[in-house]
């Protein structure tokens, strides 16, 4: 136990960069995946057919494809159409797109399930669409969404493990390092997957909270 | 002020209205009565645009009720609407219910709208309950709200399809009550309902409404004393006098 100690020690400062990435990068594309996720979620729910048909066309496609591919696509491919991303950029492209759908699909169900007698009083008071959906429509689906959409974000976090294979050094990808220089297989993930228990473990707390609080408004 | 002119509506192949031909004068009250699947909502509901009619003509004063026009939505700020299963919003209160409406979509000033509403749920008994969510209300108090929460657009006329249907026995009287009052203001309103008494005592006219078309209309007291129809003394023997 005490050479894991000291070994620990001396592998935590590398690790602890790592982190660090992962959270940023984990925020940056959680940022981003919100916002294209509700316009994707707004679209499909516009009733204009010639918005909702394309993006269900586009979100269906991306989440047919293995995050893996799309971060390779982004990061190898598209510098040769012009498009040159550092590879941060292209991780947070990527995981952004990606979980732009899933999180898109989870609003849409939200937006969805609101009952049909709402849209109808709320057209009954002469409210248009926009106004329908901002008063009326996503105030009550944020409650229904906020259970999946809480899962999404565990799921976000984890998978921006997989940005370690365009070479962005996060968590994973600074254990791997580590891992191959010191032999260390053992004390390195551990404290690997550890830290990233220290992120999830809090975060599914607080979704749980903002879950009870929004849950206790009504 | 609410016309109908020849109008017919169907789903699909299933024909729901078959030529309808009504009017609704400015300040009287119309009771719409007939069997369960007569096309009754279908009816109301083509007055505001919740719904689509293929042919003839709904008029509000003048203007035609075109649910592809944009005055679709200047028609329903007019033409006010309560539902059988109330249709608050849930996640709002009482007040806010009831200023909703005036306040964002016809952008009237908050403190004015505040009084107003607060006047209008007083009106319907329900002082004390304007911080009240709906989901802690009776049936007939939430019902109550969402009269509030029409008479607060100010509107020239009001749709109700059956109010007093999801509500218990004993919160009908409290409803029927609220809508009284309105009739003794003259609001105009057409009123779906199952309740013959209140029709008797209220309503200027009634239509009786049979498998997509108006059998019958008339002065309420003639039309529910006298009908001349065989269907619509079928239709009430069998209301007034269930089994
Ligand atoms: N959205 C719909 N799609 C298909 N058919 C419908 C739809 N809404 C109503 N109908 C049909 O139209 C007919 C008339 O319905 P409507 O709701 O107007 O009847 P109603 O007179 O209000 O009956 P009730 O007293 O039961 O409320 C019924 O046969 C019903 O099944
Ligand atoms: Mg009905």
């Amino acid at each position: 136990m005490n050479t894991f100690t000291t070994r620990a020690a001396e592998y935590l400062p590398l690790l602890i960069n790592g982190l660090w990435m992962t959270i940023a990068i984990t925020l940056a594309s959680l940022a981003l995946a919100t916002v294209l996720g509700m316009t994707w979620a707004l679209l499909r729910t516009s009733g204009i057919k010639a918005l909702a048909l394309p993006t269900r066309i586009f979100v269906e496609g991306v989440r047919g494809i293995p995050i893996l591919v799309v971060l390779f696509y982004i990061y190898f491919v598209m510098p040769d159409i012009g498009i040159d991303l550092t590879a941060f950029q292209a991780g947070v492209a990527g995981l952004a797109l990606t979980y732009s759908c899933y999180i898109g699909e989870t609003f849409r169900a939200g937006i969805e399930a609101i009952d049909r007698g709402q849209i109808e009083a709320a057209k009954s008071i002469g409210m248009k669409h926009p106004l329908m959906m901002r008063r009326v429509i996503l105030p009550q689906a944020v409650r229904i969404v906020m259970p999946p959409y809480a899962n999404n974000v565990i799921m976000l976090l984890k998978d921006s493990s997989q940005v370690s294979v365009i070479t962005v050094a996060e968590l994973t990808m600074q254990g791997k390092a580590l891992a191959s220089s010191t032999f260390d297989n053992m004390t390195v993930f551990t404290l690997v997957a550890l830290l990233y228990l220290c992120l999830t473990i809090p975060l599914n707390m607080v979704m749980r909270r903002v879950e009870v609080a929004l849950g206790g408004a009504k | 002020m609410i016309n109908f002119e020849n109008v017919h509506k169907a789903y699909g192949h299933h024909e729901v209205l078959k030529g309808i031909d009504a009017s609704i004068d400015r300040g009287k009250v119309v009771c719409l009565i007939g069997p369960s699947g007569s096309g009754k909502s279908t009816m109301l509901r083509c007055v505001n645009g919740l719904e689509t009619y293929q042919s003839g003509r709904i008029t509000i004063d003048a203007t035609l009720v075109d649910t592809d026009d944009a005055s679709i939505h200047d028609i329903r700020t007019r033409v006010a609407m309560v539902f059988q299963r109330f249709n608050l919003f849930p996640h709002r209160t009482a007040l806010e219910n009831v200023m909703e409406g005036p306040l964002y979509v016809l952008r009237q000033d908050r403190s004015d709208v505040r009084d107003r509403a607060s006047d209008l749920l007083n009106r319907v008994g329900l002082g004390d309950k304007l911080n009240a969510y709906p989901g802690s209300l009776s049936g007939g108090q939430q019902q109550r709200v969402a009269i509030a929460r029409a008479l607060a657009m100010q509107p020239t006329a009001i749709l109700f399809d059956e109010p007093t249907s999801a509500l218990d026995p004993e919160m009908v009287g409290e409803v029927l009550h609220v809508m009284r009052g309105l009739a003794e203001e003259h609001m105009t309103m057409l009123v779906v309902t199952h309740e013959i008494q209140f029709a008797r005592e209220v309503a200027d006219s009634v239509l009786f409404l049979d498998g997509g078309r108006i059998v019958e209309q008339g002065p309420a007291r003639d039309l529910l004393h006298q009908p001349r129809h065989e269907r619509t003394r079928d239709f009430l023997r069998r209301v007034t006098h269930p089994i």
